[in-house]
């Protein structure tokens, strides 16, 4: 089978497919393998507990004779769905300010210094400081999490918006009359998209383990909630009897993040000479 | 000199950039005016301000100080909205086909955006029938305007930049170097196509290049530049048969003729062109014009008036009478 | 006596897209103490075959060079430049043959002096001390006429207009008296009454030290008054080849005979004009990608004396009459 030549360029390195792959097998695991398996991640059965993993139970059971398999792709969901709505989340207000301190003069030192202020915080220290104040929730937990990597974001859009304002085309559309807001829209934002894209998907595998670190400090989401990071958190003291149980959901953390920056490395190789080709 | 009005009018034209202490004085002090339906040549090396002035012209940069009307109109003192509307009418072809269509959209958004801005075709039907109109106007073929710049050739973007500019039904165009960035047997499509528009739309031009030999080709009359300043004006053909200012001799007999048997005994002018920053006082070419005297450092000569509508801004007369050097 | 004999150079490169064949069946000659240029436009093939002949293409298994260049050193011994092992070749860079290019900012270091940058050279191949390597470079910095030398010597490039930066470009080059000068458009970016000055100069160099020149560019009026020898390429391959006075006077390549026809100063000469406006001659189309070669002739599909036979095979370069060669089946060939 051909791949379309974008794929081909991308795949060029083999560790970015097998990047992408994993990415994809994560995904698919996290949406059907609990339903199509069967097995159900809040049964317990306590007879069975801190059982290694065998054929009944692919990766064994956790404290409470839970199918550890079942608990990691069910919890896929819940972690996958707050790093991507932390990814799209950060993208949108930090492209926004972004755009703003990069296009207009005037407004991008008082921009800039309020970045500035929030980039000069540890992200962790930053993000357990606002879900202490927040609370433990799914939602506070993104919303922390898109004040802490949104700077990123803005420096970044910013730099390139820099760039792009003094395009050619640019110009020729302002000779044509074209208003503000239209060239914000038409001609800069979709000439950003390599940067943004490139930082997407960092901020995804950042908010990946950052997550997780939250919720093994305890202030990330409750306990209730089946991430990965509750799990390693929720089940640390059995670790010395059981390792599995730490083991496959820290694997999860790791592998997920790892393919997402891998990715993300990939992206950013190809879009980078590519741009310089098209335009 | 005609008695009709100039289509725009140039007066007294100076853009300085960066500190005030010790700008750079891109364009000091450069008037001139261009008749409706004529094509006027701007010429000059780097520095000489012809890029800036082309710009100034569409307010594409504000002006230090000195007046551009357009029809009478100052465009300096012209609101946004009015701007916006005069834009239909003043238009500008640029330098880089690679850099002036921007690669994420496609042609027929290039073109139809324009459109749309005034108001010129209403609905998908009319504005698509317009596109294609426009690109066969240039010599493209209309199925063409799906496609995005990086599918075409130099030539071609440069064609498509073109159909921009006549897009909005403009009456002016400046001309930004357009061929600089192009091969020599793609160059003479270009200037075959700008012929024929101009002289089918009646077009009023603004010609900016550094290539003297199209210049001579396409233009009525010509100002040199030199240091952001008027060195000479006159119609073409008297200046490139008989030049007047220094300058202009000089670099009429550096650019090589592509004829082996032409021999050329000029002397290539000493020195390099001064800052921008600290020109020279008086004169700003009698750096290097190999008939400078004292009295070229003392007082800026003005452009005078040499009959035949020619204008020259050197206070000798007698450079025709000496040997060249 | 030839300074460089080139044969049958090729230079493929293998991209995900395909093969792109840069330089195809190129072969030439330098005279010693003449000037050869190299005229094509984006696409023909010119500066690739420079860097190739330099050595200085990217070192990847996607680059594949073949054919000879046999370079006559000042020992008189004929070395092929391609085949050299790096070491003996790096000897030669910089040395023997010296290469210029067109953007001078980017070709000077911008942390170095210009001193240091020449002074390096010289102590590269001539063995000199610092002390005398800055000598003779301030010396060098005087022959290419850099008003106020000594001062010059310690400035660092971005002080310097483009006009200046290329003189010390040639210093540079010229610091360890090289025989041959490769000149990758050294004017093009420069000022009409800057070229002429760098054109003289070379001119006068060359009149003094009797080093040969192989000029690359695409603009004929500095090809008419600067060259020798021309050689035309188109696609890749040369199309042409003459003296420059036989070039201009009589081309035979339809390509040469378009460019030269292009030319708005030819217009008048030639008055063409079509319903009674005047009009410049066009070669139509552009030239085609060179991931989808046209397959016979690569100019057939833009000339207008193409004939059926133009689109089976890709034409020889045959040698006409006057000892120039043209690579079009229209050209007569003397037996």
């Amino acid at each position: 089978m051909q791949l379309p030549l974008i794929l081909r360029k991308l795949f060029r390195r083999r560790i970015v497919l097998a990047a992408a792959i994993t990415l994809v097998v994560v995904v698919l695991v996290s949406l059907f393998a609990g339903p199509l398996s069967g097995l159900d991640p809040n049964e317990t059965a306590v007879s069975q507990r801190l059982s290694q993993p065998s054929t009944s139970h692919l990766l064994g059971t956790d404290e409470l004779g839970r199918d550890l398999f079942a608990r990691i792709a069910f919890g896929g969901r819940y972690s996958l769905t707050i790093a991507l709505f932390t990814a799209v989340g950060s993208i949108v207000v930090g492209t926004l300010f972004g755009l703003i301190a990069g296009f207009f003069r005037r407004l991008d030192a008082p921009v800039m210094r309020v970045v500035d202020a929030m980039m000069s915080f540890p992200d962790i220290l930053l993000a357990i400081a606002l879900v202490g104040i927040l609370g433990p929730s799914m939602l506070n937990v993104v919303l922390a999490l898109v004040l802490v990597y949104t700077p990123r974001v803005a420096r970044v859009v910013r730099a390139s918006t820099l760039v792009v304002r003094e395009l050619l085309f640019v110009e020729a559309a302002r000779a044509v009359g074209v208003s503000t807001i239209r060239i914000l829209w038409r001609h800069i934002l979709p000439n950003l998209m390599s940067p943004i894209l490139v930082q997407a998907s960092f901020i995804f595998a950042y908010a990946i383990l950052a997550e997780a670190a939250l919720s093994f400090l305890g202030v990330g989401v409750p306990p209730e909630i089946p991430t990965w990071g509750t799990m390693v958190a929720g089940s640390q003291q059995y670790a010395h009897q059981a390792l599995w149980i730490v083991l496959f959901p820290g694997l999860a953390i790791i592998l997920t993040a790892l393919s997402l920056q891998l990715l993300g490395d990939g992206i950013r190789d190809l879009l980078d000479p590519r741009l310089r080709k098209s335009m | 000199m005609s008695t009709v009005a100039p289509l725009i009018e140039v007066k007294n034209l100076q853009k300085f950039f960066g500190s005030s202490s010790k700008p750079v004085r891109a364009v000091d002090d450069v008037s001139f005016t261009i008749q409706p339906g004529e094509t006027l040549g701007l010429v000059g090396e780097s520095g000489s301000g012809k890029s800036t002035i082309g710009r100034a012209l569409l307010r594409l940069i504000d002006s230090t100080s000195g007046t551009i009307t357009y029809r009478g109109e100052d465009l300096g003192s012209a609101s946004g909205s009015r701007m916006r509307t005069l834009r239909s009418k003043l238009q500008m072809i640029f330098q880089d086909p690679y850099a002036s269509l921007n690669p994420k959209m496609r042609v027929r958004d290039i073109l139809g955006e324009a459109l749309q801005v005034h108001g010129l075709a209403k609905g998908k039907e009319a504005t698509a029938q317009r596109i294609a109109e426009l690109l066969q106007l240039v010599g493209l073929p209309p199925e063409h305007a799906a496609r995005y710049p990086h599918e075409f050739s130099g030539g071609q973007r440069q064609r498509i930049g073109v159909a921009r500019a006549l897009s909005v039904q403009p009456e002016f165009i400046v001309a930004d170097e357009p061929l600089s960035a192009l091969d020599v047997s793609i160059q003479s499509q270009v200037v075959n196509l700008l012929c024929d528009l101009r002289d089918q739309l009646s077009l009023t031009m603004l010609f900016i290049s550094h290539d003297l030999d199209v210049v001579e080709y396409l233009c009525d009359r010509v100002v040199v530049l030199y240091l952001g300043r008027v060195m000479e004006v006159a119609p073409t053909e008297a200046l490139f048969s008989r030049p007047l200012h220094p300058y202009t001799q000089a670099l009429l007999a550096a650019s090589p003729k592509p004829d082996p048997l032409l021999k050329t005994t000029h002397i290539p002018l000493k020195g390099d062109i001064p800052s921008p920053m600290n020109p020279p006082s008086g004169c700003v070419f009698r750096t290097r014009c190999p008939y400078a005297i004292e009295a070229c450092a003392q007082t800026r000569p003005e452009p005078r008036d040499m009959g035949g509508g020619r204008l020259k801004a050197c206070i000798r007369d007698d450079i025709d009478t000496l040997t060249p050097p | 006596m030839n300074r460089l004999e080139v044969r049958n150079l090729s230079t493929f490169f293998d991209t995900d897209e395909g093969l792109i064949r840069s330089v195809a069946d190129v072969s030439f000659n330098i005279r010693a103490g003449k000037t050869t240029a190299i005229v094509g436009e984006s696409g023909s093939g010119k500066s690739v075959t420079s860097l190739t002949l330099m050595r200085l293409l990217p070192r990847t298994a996607s680059t594949q060079v073949s054919g000879q260049a046999l370079f006559v050193n000042r020992a008189g011994q004929t070395l092929d430049l391609l085949t050299l092992p790096e070491p003996q070749m790096r000897a030669i860079r910089g040395n023997e043959v010296a290469m210029i290019f067109q953007e001078p900012m980017t070709s000077l270091n911008p942390v170095f002096t210009i001193g240091e940058q020449i002074a390096e050279s010289l102590r590269l191949h001539k063995g000199m001390d610092r002390a005398a390597a800055m000598a003779q470079a301030l010396r060098m910095l005087e022959l290419v006429e850099i008003p106020a030398a000594a001062q010059r010597v310690r400035e660092y490039p971005h002080q310097l207009s483009g006009g200046m930066r290329q003189r010390v470009m040639i210093a540079l080059a010229m610091a360890c008296d090289p025989t041959l000068l490769i000149a990758d458009e050294p004017t093009t970016a420069l000022d009409v009454t800057i070229q002429a000055q760098i054109l003289a100069l070379m001119r006068r160099l060359q009149a003094e030290t009797g080093m040969s020149i192989l000029f690359i560019t695409h603009n004929l009026g500095v090809v008419a008054h600067h060259a020798d020898d021309v050689a035309v390429m188109y696609a890749g391959r040369i199309v042409e080849a003459a003296p420059v006075n036989d070039l201009f006077a009589r081309p035979q390549h339809p390509y040469t005979q378009g460019l030269l026809a292009c030319l708005p100063g030819q217009q008048r000469k030639r008055a063409q004009t079509v319903d009674g406006k005047r009009r410049l001659y066009a070669i139509r189309g552009q030239v085609s990608s060179p991931l989808a070669p046209p397959p016979g002739c690569a100019f057939e599909p833009r000339c207008d004396k193409a004939i059926a036979a133009c689109r089976e095979a890709m034409p020889a370069l045959r040698v006409d009459q006057a000892g120039g060669s043209a690579r079009c089946i229209l050209v007569p060939e003397t037996a």
